[in-house]
């Protein structure tokens, strides 16, 4: 039972991590500039690296022979645990800066309190994840506070972009059976308690943006529960063409 | 058979080049953790520099050739995350090579602050950390992207020679 919801538990950190690279993916090649296509790849690609890591691991709980490819390729969106916040569209960018934003500071928090996780492979992959998420908070901070104090047009839709995103933010903190049953044997942090610092820094970043932080705390919930919204099933459509198509392709 | 010759192994992946970064070898940057004998074989512990690296699996496989060309037929390599890779582990004659080569090397990692100090960042308007141009040593530089060709480096432009630079960021 345990294994079954610590197999719960991975694919949850490794699916959110998976789901947001192919969508920030898909802005390769169309970025507003050039150096911001190049860090959008390179924060999905190190996001991918660590859905691999996390994946990798849930697959070895299961013990049920599935690795990273059979887990990422090889599963319906109603078997997918990542929070609903990651598969939401690219939108805008100020819509792609507010998701990350948001994500990335729930993100830096989450791994820094499993570093400290009873399962020394949490553990360590959190401290291997930590150091490159460190920079994606920054530069994700960095364009809500430029894009927010910057011109009329930038700040009206940096402040529509956040309050669109921001029911998707209280998913990462709602704790259900499985989240329970992690924090009780030491392998991952309450979920609550990340709470409230996510809230000061994210806070502290939207005054700096000129912008009003939302009041309503009405949370979307479900896709940690393999509830999802429409848009998963168009983007793993178009991940999973390949070994869909060709099963067992391999370069 | 293998034991009096670990020397040579050591010499033989010193001469792999980091694919992305040539001027440095994986063992200038800290790649290789450690070799040791499992039996006939030759186990490499290898880190990976960041978890998406695309190089990772590149690397490995030119260990295994160099290897092998210096009389190592018989070896692995086999990945530890921890300790995570740290720029520290860099070299100081390869933090001088990166600089020739035109990349700024890397501070020191340690930064000590455990939550994001918002009022620290937006380096786009207030450059925090002093990063000195490799090309004219001018220390009026700033940031223009945090994520670079690849994404251990960031994006820099120095304000006196005017030339874009490659600032390889602490990590």
């Amino acid at each position: 039972m345990a294994d079954t919801q610590r197999f719960e538990f991975l694919l949850r950190l490794g699916d959110s991590d998976l789901v947001l690279a192919q969508r920030l993916g898909e802005w390769v090649g169309k970025g507003p500039i050039l150096e911001e296509d190049i860090a959008l790849a390179n924060v999905g690609l190190d996001l991918l690296g660590q859905a691999r890591m996390w994946l990798t691991y849930a697959g070895e709980v299961e013990g049920a022979g599935r690795d990273e490819d059979a887990l990422a390729f090889r599963r319906d969106a109603h078997q997918f645990r990542n929070a609903l916040l990651c598969e939401q569209p690219n939108g805008n960018y100020a819509d792609t800066t507010a998701r990350q934003f948001l994500f990335d500071h729930w993100h830096v928090l989450m791994l820094r309190a499993l570093e400290r996780s009873s399962d020394a492979r949490v553990a360590e992959i959190a401290a291997k994840a930590a150091k490159e998420v460190r920079y994606h908070v920054e530069r994700s901070t960095d364009w809500v506070i430029r894009l927010g104090d910057g011109t009329q047009v930038s700040h009206l839709r940096m402040q529509a972009a956040i309050d669109a995103l921001w029911p998707y933010a209280g998913e990462l903190f709602a704790a259900d059976a499985v989240d329970e049953a992690m924090a009780r044997e030491g392998v991952a942090p309450d979920l609550a308690s990340l709470s409230g610092p996510w809230r000061a820094a994210v806070s502290e970043a939207l005054v700096e943006a000129t912008l009003a932080v939302p009041v309503d705390d009405w949370a979307h919930r479900g896709g940690r529960q393999g509830r999802h919204s429409e848009h998963l099933g168009h983007l793993l459509t178009e991940m999973q063409f390949l070994q869909r198509a060709y099963p067992d392709a391999r370069w | 058979m293998i034991a009096p010759r670990l020397a040579d192994a050591w010499s033989a992946l010193a001469s792999v080049p980091d694919p992305e970064i040539p001027v440095v070898s994986i063992v200038d940057l800290g790649i290789v953790r450690a070799l040791a004998r499992d039996g006939d074989t030759l186990a490499v512990t290898v880190t990976p520099t960041y978890s998406g690296c695309p190089a990772t699996e590149l690397i490995a496989a030119s260990i295994l050739e160099a290897l092998a060309r210096a009389g190592f037929p018989d070896a692995r390599v086999d990945i530890a995350l921890s300790p995570p890779w740290s720029t520290d582990w860099i070299a100081d004659d390869a933090k001088k090579r990166l600089r020739d080569f035109g990349i700024a090397p890397p501070g020191s990692a340690i930064r000590g602050t455990a939550i994001v100090d918002v009022r620290g960042l937006s380096p786009l308007r207030r450059a925090s950390t002093v990063v000195p141009c490799p090309r004219c040593g001018s220390q009026r530089t700033q940031v223009t992207a945090q994520f670079g060709s690849t994404a251990c480096k960031a994006l820099y432009r120095c304000d006196d020679c005017l030339e874009p630079f490659d600032y390889f960021k602490p990590h």
